[in-house]
């Protein structure tokens, strides 16, 4: 998705002074002049200095016609529905894991995940499943018993070996 | 031999480290010659894993996974015209043309050996160099620190975009990423938020997981471009050739080589930038310039040895002042502080034992580099017919649960996802990613160092150029940011004198 300069110009100025407001509420060390404020204070206020220009830019650019006139600019992706639901389900199955896993267990989680996963690029349905399993379970037969990293077993806490 | 020399041999040969570079460089192989993996995404994808070995094994893989997978990226390119990393972008169309003319095997056999030969250049100046630069840089104190870092981060925002203004708006947030956490030198928990997890910071794996390996797998998904096929042509002796091109070529192997291996020391340019460089220098100082681009072999000889000679250089800020020469070197970082094996000075003076194993690991991969990539090549088809479909979801979990892997946290998981849909809306807006991995990876240093020198001259700021080396880097750093500027002022008083 192409935003114009502008407005990515207008987001990062607001970034930049709210922070500046924020750091004025960070204590100061007594006998000392440089404080825990300062570093984030000067580099939000170089990063509102440079949004300031990115707005001015953006908004000239608009004067001219072409491809960075528009405030918001589509790509090729956004206009094949089949693509703007991989988009989300690529960000919504990583979601889906970080909420869920912890209670439903490495090893259902995965082979979620890789199943919703392999149905959005295309591999054929009959395989998804067993595939993903498999691939799951040696991914964390590789973590888990391998490297000894602690992947939660969730739902399976009595199987647990 | 002294015995450091000698513990760094029996180090490096130790069967475990033998045992984990094969399998390295086959990984490496794998990912670089798969378009779509980058090497810096093997690197990050091999950091969780490494955590878990002894600090010579984990550099041995990253330092022969990396060396791999750079040339391995030559030959989708050469087949199929997709690079299998960026850094062989550059010379893609012209070895594809040279496979079409059925020249496949001139183009990745110039790609194998001189990517070797690159590469052991490399090695043999970050042999020279490193330890002459850690003598220099004993001399070194928080001043002159301050400035070296912000004259590579200036470098890094000039060299790597074309808009430097969004670099600079990109290295700022990285900065400012780096402020989150208790990590600062007055220990108050800035930004925190009252989450706990947040006081130890943004960690850094996790967010370069997230940068390099699940933007680009976000831009897999919605790529539309249909994929292309492979050449269906057998491929002839790779070696054939190679002894007439290096008489042939003698200056462009060498300046190949120089060049990449400076591009690489420079702070956040790497391979993929020195392989462009050097193949618009190679076009236009070619006594054959209008030969490029229909499959002409000299600019593959030059870029393919400066990619991999700047693998090398990217080690030497590296190791002696802990400021990355690209993206690899910026995630080797974070592995050599998490080894104990702090960049500075002091690896060279401490534990000299560990730097010359270091050198000898990169001999030993480039060596290996011309067998195994022989055998890649032979086995290249196969490798490209590995279903994409199925690798980017798996490449996906595997980073989900490497990122968890550092901290045992799922909030490192969250920094992962987050700094990847950024990345890939940022890049997608010409907003470069590699300033803000730089600032991440050095604002602390720069704070740290700002910091100290303003608490030792009291709030003075002239003391910042009062000793001589500071003075000198400090004038660089205002030169390079003002220099631009000036010059095209004088440039448009320049003009406006001609016209009147």
């Amino acid at each position: 998705m192409k935003i114009n300069d502008a407005v990515w110009g207008s987001l990062f100025l607001l970034l930049g002074v709210m922070i500046l407001f924020h750091v004025q509420s960070f204590p100061t060390i007594p006998g000392q002049k440089v404080g825990p404020a300062l570093f984030p204070g000067v580099i939000a206020a170089g990063l509102a200095v440079c949004a300031s220009i990115l707005i001015v830019q953006g908004i000239a650019g608009r004067r001219k016609p072409g491809e960075r006139s528009a405030w918001l600019g589509s790509e090729p992706w956004m206009r094949s529905p089949q693509h703007v639901l991989a988009f989300f389900l690529v960000i919504g199955v990583n979601v889906f894991y970080i909420l869920v896993v912890d209670r439903l267990g490495f090893i259902p989680t995965g082979t979620i995940y890789l199943a919703v996963l392999f149905a959005v690029f295309g591999v054929r349905p009959r395989n998804n499943l067993v595939l993903a399993l498999v691939i799951t379970l040696v991914i964390h037969y590789a973590f888990y018993k391998l490297l000894r990293v602690p992947l939660p077993w969730g739902m399976l806490e009595k199987w647990a070996w | 031999m002294s015995p450091a020399w000698a513990q760094a041999f029996a180090l490096v040969f130790d069967p475990y480290n033998i045992f984990v570079m094969l399998v390295a460089s086959v990984f490496g192989l794998f990912v670089g010659a798969v378009p779509g993996l980058t090497a810096t995404m093997a690197t990050a994808l091999l950091v969780p894993v490494t955590f878990f070995m002894a600090p010579i094994p984990a550099i041995a893989a990253i330092v022969t996974a990396t060396a791999m997978a750079i040339f391995s990226g030559d030959i989708p390119g050469c087949l199929m015209r997709m690079p299998g990393t960026p850094a062989s972008a550059a010379y893609t169309d012209e070895a594809y043309a040279m496979t079409k003319k059925g020249q496949a095997e001139l183009a990745l056999g110039a790609g194998l050996v001189f990517s070797a030969l690159g590469g052991l250049f490399g090695t043999a100046v970050l042999m020279l160099a490193a330890p002459a630069l850690a003598e220099f840089a004993l001399k070194f104190s928080s001043f002159e620190y301050f400035w070296l870092v912000l004259l590579g981060l200036t470098c890094a925002v000039f060299i790597t975009s074309d808009r430097p203004l969004k670099g600079f708006v990109t290295l700022m947030l990285g900065l400012l990423v780096a402020c989150v956490g208790l990590g600062n030198p007055a220990a108050f928990p800035r930004f925190t938020f009252g989450s706990i997890e947040l006081l130890g910071g943004i960690g850094m794996i996790p967010m370069m997981i997230g940068m390099f390996a699940i933007s680009e797998i976000i831009r897999y998904a919605v790529d539309t471009k249909p994929q292309l096929a492979i050449v269906d042509k057998p491929i002839g002796n790779v070696f054939k050739g190679m002894w007439q091109l290096t008489r042939k070529y003698p200056v462009q192997i060498l300046r190949g080589n120089a060049v990449g291996t400076l591009i690489g020391a420079l702070p956040g340019a790497g391979a993929d930038i020195a392989a462009w460089i050097t193949y618009a220098i190679s076009k236009r100082f070619s006594k054959e310039p209008e030969k490029f681009g229909t499959g002409h072999v000299e600019g593959i000889v030059e870029s393919g040895s400066a990619n991999n000679s700047a693998l090398a250089g990217a080690w030497i800020p590296a190791l002696v002042f802990g400021i990355p020469g690209d993206s690899i070197t910026a995630i080797v970082i974070g592995v050599l502080y998490m080894k104990n094996m702090n960049p500075g000075p002091t690896l060279f003076t401490n534990n000299p034992q560990n730097i010359y194993a270091v050198y000898l690991l990169f001999i030993i991969a480039n060596l290996i580099m011309v067998p195994m990539g022989w055998w890649c090549i032979k086995v290249s088809k196969q490798i490209l017919k590995v279903p994409r479909t199925v690798l980017m979801p798996v490449i996906m979990l595997f980073c989900v649960v490497g990122a968890f892997a550092i901290n045992n946290t799922p909030f490192d998981v969250t920094v992962m996802l987050v700094a990847g849909i950024a990345a890939f809306f940022l890049e997608s807006n010409g907003f470069p990613v590699a300033p803000a991995i730089l600032g991440v990876v050095l604002g602390g240093m720069l704070e740290e160092n700002f910091i100290t020198s303003m608490i030792k001259s009291d709030g003075q700021l002239t003391a910042f150029f009062e000793r001589p080396i500071a003075a000198t880097l400090g004038a660089m750093t205002l030169a390079v940011w003002f220099l631009p500027i000036l010059l095209r002022r004088l440039r448009q008083l320049a003009g406006i004198k001609a016209a009147t």
